[in-house]
């Protein structure tokens, strides 16, 4: 059981913070604890990160540590991938994960590979930080969703949290993994999203999804951003006598098919929401997994609300809009879901 | 235009809400967010500002009246409309953020309201040396496909009913073989009158002979197979299960019990026994156990005490002319009942001979439906479980029920002497409107002096 891991910090001295201040937590966390963690990106160091997610931190840590890289994607991966070979654990950060595809061959063609490819012998620890999403008016450079094709690729672990504590938590974890993980923070939750984070140390497993609020009538399963439209679109159900539980995936490669399936069996009905394309997306291979596993469970069809089939983010605000999954398209989907 | 105010939701495990006070009464002008009402929940009393600017037209709760969340409290003449929601829709909602809440059930982040996005392509909050950020001018690729207008939203559901009602989810396919239903005798509560799994699970729950509720509203509260929290495994109700269930619970709710116990000396019968076994169990085939035996003195009895083999009619006692009794058998899937039918005409090799074979078929799943009907008594041999003494419920809508209980030796006083004999416990539970005490102790006596009157020389043939 996933549920609840909020019980686990009962007790502990809580203070609200947003998602970007607990992902510079946990670097600087890790940072302090293990010297073989170092950070390398496009204006990371005196910048302090185009979102800040660095700030302070080459002053903290020095040049050595934060490494202020050139616009070179590919090199910022490759040099990342030597490093991890020798032992050491670095936390490339591409600056917008729309950047990522000129250095696809050192991600998924070696470090996602080599571990296998090398009966073990190698290991790649890394962590690959890439805010991603739109919603931000940040037209087709600076809004793409980019996680279907780590989620495809074995040998990646892929992390997208939705809530400060669940960042914090699993980065943390993600940085003393052993494998190549991707890191995925959706940049509309920066600043957006806030919730507690305990003050002491704490790590949250990695591959375990959260459910986020109970429900009997549909299960909608979500991560990062439209987690949060999922959970407004619940509230808003729940007076028209709809029970919405709301699954966070937080980490989609390992998927937590136990989770899922358990939920599914015991509402009978399943919706998945990303802004991803609908295609192909996450939300395809759970749908799938609920056909497999939990057919004789389902008592209606596996909706999908996603972005559609476009290339890529509009930058009109109209066209931006209407890609988005929002918690009125969610709550209507929903809708029919549940009296279908 | 006038719009209802609602009872806002206020959290997760608040599910209603007091009127404490209204703050405005009809007539009254009210601003926007101006207090309208104070509402006490068990967690918190708060006051409910008014969604829009208008005259409260008139009060659909009084004070002190306890809703249900989202139940309407109130009527606003308006000449606007609630920001972000229909008229007709609209429903206040309040924040509230205190730490049990935003923690239950599990740690989840909070959404601000009309914040500007920050970063490089965001807006104004973070100032930067370039306001697109480094990347957007390094002459990256631009983009080679037109785009398109996006899809409409993502409406994946469909919205027209089917036609016809033949289409099952397979989740009511399981359900309806498990609990062996025919799926056309629910009325659908779904899109275009689909069966639902809920339709199914409230049919079982409410029994067949409730036709289940017409409402299209969706519905919910039934459990699944698995409870969330992981406490608790549910197991799903068997056919046969349930059909124990359901007469266990006619037979206690319906039929008053009384209990009667006798001890009962079976050292003749245990003795007759021994003599008579490896003579039967060669030439008949099969076992001879006491059971038979039983049988033979209970069906006797019953010959004397009509009225233990009836049924309670209401304004009448049923008696039954033929004595058909049920023997209480241990099948795979749960208890089952078959009978011996005009048990009063077999001697007791013909009772041992019929009752193996009834045993028998029961374990191996073979028994008729005549097998297992007509019975007017029952017996139980609970002592072959290792019983002592039992309190039986009546096989409905017999008159009573009979287990015969372990036999073991006891240090029994006889003629002033203690003497070691074979002692077996019958105990009776009975219909207190067909019989009193006399009657049964009467049935009990007879039994308990036919089973010792056993003994080496009574022929079993």
């Amino acid at each position: 059981m996933t549920q609840s891991t909020a019980l686990k910090v009962k007790g502990s001295i809580l203070a609200v913070k947003s998602v970007i201040e607990a992902v510079r937590e946990a670097i600087t966390e890790e940072m302090s604890r293990d010297s073989k963690v170092f950070v390398m990106g496009e204006d990371v160091g005196v910048r302090g990160g185009v979102f800040l997610a660095t700030q302070g931190l080459s002053e903290e840590f020095g040049n050595n540590r934060i490494i202020d890289a050139p616009l070179a994607e590919a090199s910022i991966m490759g040099i990342a991938l030597g490093a991890a070979f020798r032992g050491m654990r670095p936390i490339p950060e591409v600056q917008f994960s729309d950047f990522v595809w000129p250095s696809i061959n050192q991600l998924i063609g070696e470090a996602a590979r080599t571990c296998y490819g090398t009966n073990g012998a190698v290991q790649v620890p890394m962590v690959i930080r890439m805010p991603y999403g739109g919603g931000i008016r940040g037209g087709l450079f600076h809004s793409q969703n980019v996680e279907t094709h780590f989620f495809h690729t074995p040998g990646l672990k892929v992390i997208a949290p939705g809530t400060p504590y669940d960042a914090k938590g699993l980065l943390k974890s993600a940085i003393r993994d052993n494998n190549p993980v991707v890191f995925l923070e959706h940049k509309k939750t920066y600043r957006l999203v806030r919730g507690e984070v305990p003050e002491e140390e704490y790590t949250l497993p990695i591959g375990k999804a959260d459910i986020k609020r109970l429900g009997s009538s549909v299960t909608v399963v979500s991560y990062g951003l439209t987690l949060h439209y999922c959970l407004e679109a619940a509230e808003e159900l729940a007076g028209e006598g709809i029970d919405v539980e709301v699954v966070d995936l937080r980490t989609l490669t390992p998927l937590d098919t136990e989770t899922i399936i358990q939920s599914v069996k015991k509402t009978g009905k399943l919706a998945v929401v990303h802004e991803d394309n609908i295609t192909g997306g996450v939300g395809a291979e759970i749908a799938a997994l609920a056909a497999d596993q939990a057919f004789e469970y389902l008592d209606g069809p596996v909706v999908r609300i996603c972005g559609p089939d476009v290339p890529t983010m509009p930058f009109a605000q109209t066209l931006e809009d209407a890609y988005m999954p929002t918690a009125d398209k969610i709550a209507a989907g929903l809708r029919n879901l549940a009296v279908y | 235009m006038s719009i209802t105010i609602e009872l806002p939701h206020v959290g997760e495990s608040v599910v209603e809400g007091t009127i404490g006070k209204w703050l405005k009464q009809p007539g009254d002008e009210v601003k926007r967010y101006e207090p309208l009402v104070e509402i006490i929940t068990d967690k918190v009393t708060m006051e409910v500002p008014s969604p829009v600017e208008g005259s409260v037209i008139k009060l659909l709760a009084e004070e002190g009246e306890t809703l249900p969340m989202g139940a309407a409290i109130a009527e606003v003449a308006t000449a606007e409309s609630p920001e972000g929601v229909e008229p007709e829709a609209a429903a206040i909602k309040v924040e509230v953020t205190t730490p049990e809440e935003s923690n239950s059930p599990g740690t989840t982040g909070y959404l601000l309201r009309d914040v500007t996005p920050v970063g490089p392509t965001g807006g104004a909050a973070v100032e930067l040396a370039e306001p697109t950020g480094s990347n957007a001018d390094t002459g990256q690729a631009r983009p080679t496909a037109v785009v398109q207008p996006p899809a409409p939203p993502a409406q994946t559901v469909q919205t027209t009913p089917r036609s016809g009602q033949t289409r099952l989810s397979p989740a009511v396919r399981r359900l309806a073989q498990e609990h062996s239903i025919d799926i056309s005798r629910i009325q659908g509560s779904g899109l275009g009158g689909r069966v639902t799994r809920d339709d199914v699970l409230r049919y079982l729950e409410s029994g067949p002979a409730l036709t289940p509720p017409s409402s299209t509203a969706p519905t919910r509260d039934l459990e699944g197979s698995t409870s969330v929290d992981g406490q608790e495994t549910h197991i799903s109700v068997s056919p046969v299960r349930r059909m124990i269930a359901e007469a266990m619970v006619r037979s206690v709710t319906e039929i008053p019990h009384a209990w009667s116990t006798v001890e009962v000396d079976v050292s003749g019968l245990v003795a007759l026994r021994s003599s008579v076994r490896t003579e039967y169990e060669k030439n008949q085939g099969g076992s001879l156990t006491y059971l038979p035996f039983v049988i033979k003195a209970v069906v006797e009895a019953l010959k004397e005490f009509p009225t233990m083999n009836a049924t309670w009619g209401g304004d009448k006692i049923i008696l039954k002319n033929r004595v058909n009794l049920g023997l209480a058998v241990a099948a795979p899937e749960g208890l089952i009942v078959p009978v011996i039918h005009n048990a009063d005409q077999f001697s007791i090799a013909g009772l041992a001979a019929g009752a193996n074979d009834l045993a028998e078929r029961a374990r191996t799943k073979k028994l008729t439906l005549d097998d297992v009907q007509g019975g007017t008594f029952t017996l139980n041999n609970t002592g072959a479980l290792g019983s002592y003494v039992s309190g039986p419920i009546i096989n409905y809508p017999q008159a009573g029920i009979l287990t015969t209980e372990t036999i073991q030796k006891r240090a029994m006083v006889i003629d002033d002497a203690i003497a070691i004999r074979s002692m077996m416990n019958l105990c009776l539970s009975f219909d207190h409107r067909i019989n009193d005490g006399a009657e049964a102790s009467g049935f009990l006596t007879a039994v308990k002096n036919k089973l010792q009157a056993f003994g080496p020389g009574t022929s079993i043939y």
